[in-house]
């Protein structure tokens, strides 16, 4: 994954700022669900409606893969006459979600939120605990990294 | 925040933190692939586990008595089809010694399977989570250093519930969350430490444990049953008892050991049935403070039959370091910190205001002030007694509080109450003080999870492949 060496050297042209967490939202029960509030600190990097979509998205797909319905009962029972062992060859619904969401949260940072100075990150590396939004600013001096030709042309603007 | 001017981020250059797809429960790590050895993140991991097959297999540090019950149910099986079988081949059906394998054979699976997963560990806070927590409850008015234990209440279906804060790992335990003071580690829906397999019963493996335990009791009455029949038939035509037994001495050694498993694994079973039926884990039944959020509900959000469903197999990187950051760092940061990691226990537990700009402005290897350090380590014993007696009491309910439970009578359930003194007598044997691991852990994970830490700061920017 090539991105890997550029990911250094922009860390000098583009530090990170500030991080915000955006919590659980208990009000429903133990299910996996993120608060929608807005935070402050987004205020002047992104549209309220934007962030409110993300996470309502976000929402939507935990609940998508928490559901209960006759598929799960079938692959519980099945997982369980086969001592589990169903899962070396078989993926579960969870982890079929949780892939559609890694996605979405990468195509929504490609889309939206780099293009605006911020990154979030899958809650799932964060124990599904917060959804970690970094917000970046820039140094001030553009080209002082010795970086490939991709990242001097991103802050040559 | 400052309206600085921000260049646009190339999103090429700036991959976003997606996980690749998730392994199967089985496999935990991704590797690198990068030129120079990379490390995986299990090697950094700031809990007490230990991790085989290059990380494939996570166990706590104790493996606790797992060695004595793989040794019985190999011995009794192995016994069972050496001696039992055969006659019983001979005089009833060949199904038996089937019926028997395959039940051994889903026993040890099973057995393996909670052993060796992931029972539900939340990964610690990164340090800017805990900084953006520590700032949370600093604007609420605590002003002292080292605050006392912190809850945090939130409405879970308008009921109050309180969270209580971890100060090992640093976050505010989610609902059910309880902390392991063997394995070091915040467990989701902490059920209890359990000696016999040598690991945590918490959320992903608790379906695991159930299968075995049900399993283990089927298979040990099955034994029973065989082993008395056999004996019988032996006896037949006025031979005696003692006559069979001296025909078939192996008979004799699975009697004893069944006839003493039956019950306890029986009453176990029937414990936990009643525990998934209430929607409860041990460390709730046990516990008087949680009940209140999710015991006797049956509404289907809350059913506990949700733990056998795919729902909880949610396999994550979980407390994991992209290798990139630890080949970087070099092999320095896998034991207690080097030099710069120790100036970052200061940037870490800080806990001011300040500490979001040290942390912001420069980059996260700078070094801040050492005489921060001595301070913390002053700090943490002082106060880990007491916060960690939480956790300590939580966890250690599970199991030991069974036991003055079960000497004092107090409990309606007369069957597992005998399984449980049974099983925690023993345990008690095995498990030293949890007190004694006490002091030791918020102190030396403090160090490691710090180097960890780091990495994760970078984790969350670099690609995990």
């Amino acid at each position: 994954f090539p991105q890997f060496h550029n990911l250094q050297e922009l860390r000098h042209s583009a530090s990170l700022a500030n991080k915000v967490f955006i919590q659980r939202d208990y009000s429903e029960g133990t299910t996996c669900k993120f608060q929608t509030k807005f935070p402050s600190e987004l205020e002047s990097r992104i549209e309220r409606t934007l962030f409110e979509d993300t996470v309502k998205t976000l929402n939507n797909y935990y609940a998508e893969a928490e559901k209960i319905g006759g598929q799960s009962y079938l692959e519980g029972c099945l997982a369980c006459a086969t001592a589990y062992l169903i899962f070396l060859c078989m993926e579960t619904r969870y982890e079929k979600v949780l892939k559609k969401i890694a996605k979405y949260i990468q195509e929504q940072n490609e889309k939206i939120y780099a293009p605006r100075g911020l990154l979030i990150t899958d809650p799932i590396e964060r124990g599904m605990r917060v959804i970690e939004i970094s917000i970046y600013e820039d140094r001030g001096s553009s080209g002082s990294s010795s970086g490939s030709s991709s990242v001097s042309g991103s802050t040559a603007r | 925040m400052k309206n600085c001017e921000y260049q646009q981020i190339d999103p090429q250059a700036l991959p976003t933190p997606t996980p690749t797809p998730p392994p199967h429960h089985g496999n935990d790590m991704e590797k690198k692939k990068e030129p120079r050895r990379p490390r995986r993140k299990w090697e950094v991991f700031p809990g007490k586990n230990r991790f085989y097959c290059d990380g494939r297999i996570i166990v706590a540090r104790q493996s606790g008595v797992l060695p004595l019950t793989l040794g019985l149910i190999l011995v009794t099986s192995g016994l069972f089809f050496i001696f039992d079988c055969p006659f019983l081949v001979k005089h009833l059906t060949s199904f038996i010694p089937v019926i028997g394998g395959v039940l051994f054979v889903f026993v040890l699976i099973t057995l393996l399977q909670t052993s060796f997963t992931d029972p539900g560990i939340l990964p610690r806070a990164t340090p800017d989570e805990a900084a953006d927590i520590e700032k949370q409850i600093d604007n609420t008015g605590n002003t002292s250093y080292r605050p006392p234990p912190r809850t945090k209440e939130v409405l879970i279906n308008q009921q109050v519930v309180k969270l209580k804060y971890c100060f090992t790992c640093k976050m505010f335990r989610p609902p059910r969350t309880s902390h392991c003071s063997l394995c070091d580690n915040c467990v989701e829906r902490f059920d209890h430490h359990c000696p016999w397999v040598g690991n945590c019963v918490g959320k992903r493996n608790y379906r695991f444990f159930y299968t075995f335990i049900v399993s283990l009791s089927f298979l040990t009455a099955f034994i029973f049953g065989c082993v008395t029949t056999h004996l019988a038939l032996r006896a037949q035509g006025g031979k005696g008892l003692v006559f069979a037994l001296q025909e078939s001495p192996g008979s004799a050694v699975e009697l004893v050991i069944c006839f003493f498993s039956v019950w306890s694994i029986l009453g176990l079973s029937g414990f936990h049935t009643y525990l998934v039926a209430s929607n409860l884990t041990t460390n709730e039944d046990v516990s008087t403070q949680n009940i209140g959020i999710n015991g006797g509900t049956s509404s289907p959000h809350n059913l506990n039959i949700r733990i056998f469903l795919c729902h909880f197999s949610m396999i994550d990187r979980r407390g994991f370091l992209p290798a990139d950051e630890s080949a970087q760092t070099g092999s320095a940061d896998i034991e207690l910190p080097t030099l710069a990691a120790k100036s970052e226990i200061n940037v870490c537990t800080q806990g001011t205001k300040g500490l979001l700009e040290s942390a912001a402005l420069s980059p996260l290897l700078s070094t801040s002030c050492p005489q921060g350090k001595p301070q913390n380590a002053h700090s943490c014993p002082e106060t880990s007694p007491a916060l960690n007696s939480d956790p300590t009491s939580e966890f250690s309910k599970g199991c030991r509080g069974n036991q003055t439970s079960s000497s004092h009578g107090d409990t309606s359930r007369p069957r597992h109450t005998k399984a449980r003194s049974k099983k925690c007598r023993r345990e008690a044997l095995h498990i030293p003080n949890p007190a004694f691991d006490v002091p030791v852990s918020p102190t030396s994970p403090d160090a490691a999870p710090d180097s960890k830490a780091r990495s994760h700061k970078g984790g969350s920017l670099t690609p995990l492949q």
